[in-house]
């Protein structure tokens, strides 16, 4: 269990001051000059040593990341990307960051802008975070009337600007390039990669997009050293994360803990248990909607990090860990993920486009049994034919979460196919 | 050049393609949607994944992937294979089984890949997608339910056509190819995007329910209703012309043809002449052939070569011309004209015609256009314009009628004046064409259509050698025709002889009374009104101004109904082939002439098309060089003179209706109506 003294985010839960002074009290924007004066490559080295993985989803080494933008800027600005278009379903760890904690996350910006030599830096804050994006602002501009941005920031002579731009809700706009052509103010739609976005990426310029979370542990991490950083968690799978804890437990909440923690220490300990005891557990979608559910069995041993979800075939996604218990209508669950797929499908590409709505349909009969059994094989065939053959990984995340389901769940639904054929030969 | 293995064979393809192309180059094939050369890539049909070595785990899309060295491209896999019949059915599952009702059947690109691809059955039991159809226009007509989002359209019309209103709205399986608020598409290149479309969403208004691709015809031929000469495949169901597609020719047309050339055929249905008339008691009687020739004969016999005349028009082919020419000739008669418009056009080859040739403009660095709205008189080469501009780094200036080009266009000014000051060098763009290794000067219509035309041409000369724009590796002084028949006319000198008469001249000599006859070869578009007492031998296929004028009709052949050669804007030498027969008792032209002169005791000397064709190149040697672009000799011309201060004027007014046939179209009509609702809406 991480220890209080570990924590990065020390004001989660709001209840301390938010803006400058209340984050300089908890050591934000402490002698920011120093870290930025050990130079852009140290800065990335010492990120890469850190072991911190992108905690936006794909778990990308981010020191990694950072080190793939040109070593000198040409021709072309660079320009650093903040993901805040934080839409997952469950995932609410970046939020909080904005609203409790802007301050971490602007300085990381100033950092990591500094690393990959960009002057200009742009967050893009879901449409729906209102209040977030209020806090964000009045953050910046703190920040810009204390000096810590903009021209000869932090005295450190780096000049950075940093920008707000709010989406309109797309929950595709989360995606690297989707948020790009979003911010030029086009249709929300992925790119085609290559080029990744480090070669041409924000108006066609070397550009590197990270999630909230990965910036704002950056000052940190170069506080404490990548050291302190590694030895918390499992080797690849290092730090602290932000868990978000939903649906069926006795407390739901947001917490920091470190990484490879077991999923039942951490459902027993922050969130007061599973509603009914754990033997009440039916299934927990362990990273958010887009990874395939893990059955009680699992959930029993499993620890969660990247590694070892990835070996249950499921993921850590953004950590959103989702806890239904056995009055949950498991089919129906994934169903209602299958309609937020095809309504949130960019249109763009073939599988995808026709991919989501077939299997939303087939799903929702699946709920009611209304199938024959042979569609079960033919479904989870779609899948296949959807996953690994689009332009981004939303098809990808479309397809899983049935997968899963019809691994752990097939007889579940056989069940409810031969329940209604024996009801319907009964009349 | 890199080195890749494709399904086991080596091979060395350029550097910098894709996939895509490099397998292509092997003779693999690669089924593909959304992918087109002429168009950026979209990637978005997933129908071209391959597997690739090294590379992610994962089928990608070979449209959009580079080659590099030492890669293998596996396109036989089960991983590939599966990939396509996945997508394949996807496609399917939302697109209505309405082939045998469906005019793209039978050149479906969906259909053939379903034959390969597809399953004979389908899995999918919901219910299909129903998307409402669009309003595009007079010329497209979409059935929107059979889209499948491949984005063709919408890139054509932003990247080529240069209009932004093609979109798509809505997510997912909502996406909706549209042009938001509703309206016909404001572009004279429409009719491509139902070339473009790979499925039957999009087709062809005009041709719905007509006919079925495989009743037809195709013949190989040339386009008359601008000066480009675009090559294009006539589609004929017996002696009706049903369609006209582009062909592809990457020095002309690339794949593109104006909506003229497209959708103006429907007037060769109308009007047209079949039989010949003589003009009895103000009255014209429908005769036969001989009656015809005979009221010539009776005319002409005896009257002075000077008092007869001859005007060409403008969709003439040059056998006729020729034919024409010799006639007029052996007549005694120096007055022949073969520029309508009375263009000051009569110096050496390379002084009227587009000497950098089309293609040429994809390599200019600065474009100065004087007298000229490209759009309007030559949709195709202002496409090329676009495609050049897109490219960057080309500044483009224009003098003369202001209009919406698709691209930005710094105006100088209006008329002579400005070109004067450019040329000496006064004003700012003068520098930008001097610092430009391939300077484009595009001479209109416009330009030198009108009296102090030598003058202006002069001037467009000294600007032209001022810049050292005619050299040996770059010739930039580029004429814009507007007629098909214009260069070819020229070539074969129909303009006046020693001591003859222009086209102005002419109409002159018959207001006094000093022009006893005039011989109108498909001539329309001048005042007949001034013909006044001249006895007038229309010879054409359209019931237009001309024939409306006429003491004697002799019906001829339009151009989808005679082997022709044309030469179009660039000087290049064509072959247009007959694709039906003319109607009733209508003649090939060049017959008509040759039948004609027996009458009049001056007999033509040649008594077959292999006949005239050598009677061609006898007359000038470019006739021989077929589909090639001869260079035009460089000297002195336009002529150095005071100029006026009007206004530089485009020579095509309204698109849509230049020449007989697109007036007797109407589709055109259509067009035009449509294009002026447009209009009153903005």
């Amino acid at each position: 269990m991480l220890g209080d003294k570990d924590r990065i985010f020390t004001n989660l839960y709001g209840v301390h001051d938010w803006r400058l002074a209340g984050a300089r009290a908890r050591g934000a924007w402490d002698n920011t000059k120093a870290l930025i004066e050990r130079g852009h490559d140290a800065i990335i080295d010492e990120m890469k040593k850190s072991g911190l993985r992108g905690r936006g989803g794909a778990g990308f080494p981010t020191g990694m990341k950072w080190s793939f933008m040109p070593k000198e800027v040409k021709d072309r600005p660079h320009y650093l990307v903040v993901n805040a278009d934080e839409s997952e379903p469950g995932t609410c760890k970046d939020r909080d960051i904005m609203r409790h904690d802007p301050h971490l996350l602007i300085e990381g910006c100033l950092i990591a802008g500094f690393a990959m030599r960009a002057h200009a830096g742009y967050i893009y804050v879901r449409g729906e975070f209102y209040n977030e994006a209020q806090h964000l602002i009045a953050a910046i501009k703190e920040a810009y009337d204390a000096g810590l941005l903009g021209k000869n920031a932090c005295g450190s002579g780096w000049n950075f600007d940093l920008y707000v731009h709010r989406g309109a809700g797309a929950y595709i706009c989360g995606e690297e390039t989707a948020l790009l052509e979003s911010l030029e103010g086009k249709k929300g739609m992925p790119r085609l990669k290559p080029p990744f976005p480090a070669g041409a990426g924000l108006y066609g310029c070397p550009t590197t997009v990270n999630n909230v979370e990965s910036i704002a542990v950056a000052p940190t991490i170069l506080r404490r050293g990548a050291a302190w950083f590694a030895g918390i968690g499992r080797p690849n799978n290092t730090g602290t994360k932000l868990f978000c804890i939903s649906g069926h437990v006795n407390k739901p909440c947001n917490v920091e803990e470190e990484m490879g923690i077991p999923l039942k220490e951490l459902i027993e300990r922050h969130c007061g248990g599973v509603r009914g005891g754990w033997d009440n557990l039916l299934a927990v979608i362990p990273g958010g909607a887009s990874v395939p559910l893990l059955p009680k069995a699992i959930c029993d041993t499993v620890l969660m990090d990247f590694d070892s979800l990835r070996d249950q075939k499921s993921g850590l996604g953004t950590a959103a860990v989702i806890v239904m218990d056995k009055s949950t209508d498991i089919v129906k669950a994934i169903a209602r993920l299958s309609y937020f797929y095809k309504h949130e499908s960019c249109g763009q590409c073939t599988p995808c486009r026709e991919g989501t709505g077939w299997m939303w349909r087939v799903m929702e009969r699946m709920v009611t049994g209304n199938a024959r059994l042979e569609e079960i094989d033919a479904l989870e065939d779609v899948t296949k034919q959807v996953e690994g053959h689009t332009i981004c990984a939303l098809g990808d995340a479309a397809a899983w979460p049935i997968q899963g389901l019809i691994r752990h769940f097939r007889p579940e639904m056989e069940r409810r196919i031969r329940a209604r054929t024996e009801k319907l030969a009964a009349e | 050049m890199p080195k890749v293995k494709i399904d086991g064979v080596e091979i060395e393809v350029p550097a910098g393609i894709t996939v895509l192309q490099a397998c292509e180059l092997a003779g693999v094939e690669i089924p593909r949607f959304c992918y087109h050369e002429r168009l950026s890539i979209a990637g978005n049909c997933r129908m071209c994944l391959v597997e690739v070595k090294p590379g992610p785990p994962k089928p990608q899309a070979s449209c959009a992937l580079p080659v590099a060295d030492k890669q293998e491209i596996f396109t036989k896999t089960p991983v590939v294979q599966k990939a396509r019949n996945g997508v394949m059915e996807f496609l399917l599952i939302n697109h209505p089984l309405d082939c045998p009702i469906c005019d793209q059947g039978g050149e479906c690109d969906l259909q053939d890949q379903a034959m390969a691809y597809g399953f004979d059955r389908s899995r999918y039991h919901e219910n299909k997608r129903a998307v409402p159809d669009k309003e595009l226009g007079p010329l497209v007509k979409t059935s929107m339910n059979r889209c499948i989002h491949c984005t063709r359209c919408i890139r054509f019309a932003t990247e080529v056509a240069g209009v932004e209103e093609l979109g798509a709205t809505g997510r997912g399986e909502s996406m909706e190819v549209t042009t938001y608020v509703e309206h016909a598409l404001s572009t004279e290149l429409a009719g491509n995007l139902v070339d473009l479309c790979p499925v039957g969403a999009l087709t062809s208004k005009p041709y719905a329910f007509e006919a079925r691709s495989w009743e037809l015809t195709k013949t190989e031929s040339i386009d008359v209703l601008d000066g480009l000469g675009s090559n294009i495949r006539i589609d004929t169901r017996g002696a009706q012309v049903m369609r006209v597609l582009p062909r592809l020719n990457d020095d002309v047309n690339e794949e593109w043809i104006s909506d003229k050339t497209r959708h103006a055929i429907d007037g060769l249905r109308h009007q047209r002449l079949d039989r010949p008339y003589v003009r009895k008691a103000g009255k014209l009687i429908e005769a036969t052939w001989d009656e015809a020739f005979g009221a010539i004969t009776t005319k002409l016999k005896g009257m002075d070569g000077a008092k007869i005349a001859a005007i060409a028009g403008d969709q003439c082919d040059a056998e006729s011309m020729v034919a024409l020419k010799d006639l007029m000739t052996a007549l005694g008669s120096p007055n022949i004209d073969c520029r309508q418009d009375g263009a000051k056009l009569d110096g050496p080859r390379g002084s009227y015609i587009f000497n950098a040739g089309v293609h040429g403009i994809d390599s200019a660095d600065a474009i100065l256009l004087i007298g000229s709205n490209p759009r309007t008189e030559s949709p195709v080469l202002n496409a090329r314009i676009r495609k050049r501009y897109l490219h960057g780094r080309c500044a483009i200036a224009s003098i003369g009628p202001v209009a919406d080009l698709t691209y930005p266009v710094e105006r100088l000014g209006a008329g002579p004046a400005t070109l004067r000051e450019l040329t000496d060098g006064k004003l700012g763009f003068f520098e930008k064409l001097k610092a430009a290794k391939n300077p484009l000067i595009i001479v209109g219509m416009g330009a030198v259509a009108r009296e102090d035309g030598a003058a202006v041409l002069a001037m467009a000369r000294e600007l032209a050698e001022k810049l050292n724009a005619v050299r040996e590796d770059w010739n930039g002084f580029a004429v814009l025709h507007t007629t098909a028949a214009r260069v070819g006319g020229l070539d074969l000198g129909l303009v006046p002889g020693e001591g003859g008469r222009d086209v102005a001249g002419i109409l002159a000599g018959c207001e006094k009374g000093e022009i006893g006859a005039v011989y109108l070869l498909a001539a329309d578009e001048i005042d007949t009104k001034r013909l006044g007492k001249a006895f007038v031998i229309y010879q054409g296929h359209h019931g237009d101004a001309g024939a409306h004028r006429a003491d004697v009709i002799l019906p001829g052949a339009a151009y989808t109904e005679k082997p022709g050669t044309y030469v179009n804007t660039e000087g290049r030498v064509q072959l247009g082939r007959r694709a039906g027969y003319p109607p009733g008792d209508a003649r090939e032209d060049w017959a008509i002439l040759r039948a004609l002169s027996e009458r009049l005791g001056k007999t033509l000397s040649y008594d077959t098309l292999a006949q005239v064709r050598s009677r061609l190149v006898s007359v000038n040697k470019v006739f021989a060089a077929i589909d090639q672009q001869v260079p035009g000799a460089w000297g002195p011309f336009g002529k150095a003179g005071t100029t006026t201060d009007a206004a530089f004027v485009s020579a095509v007014a309204n698109f849509y209706m230049t020449c007989p046939i697109s007036r007797a179209s109407r589709t055109m009509a259509d067009c035009m109506a449509s294009r002026a609702h447009l209009m009153a809406a903005e």
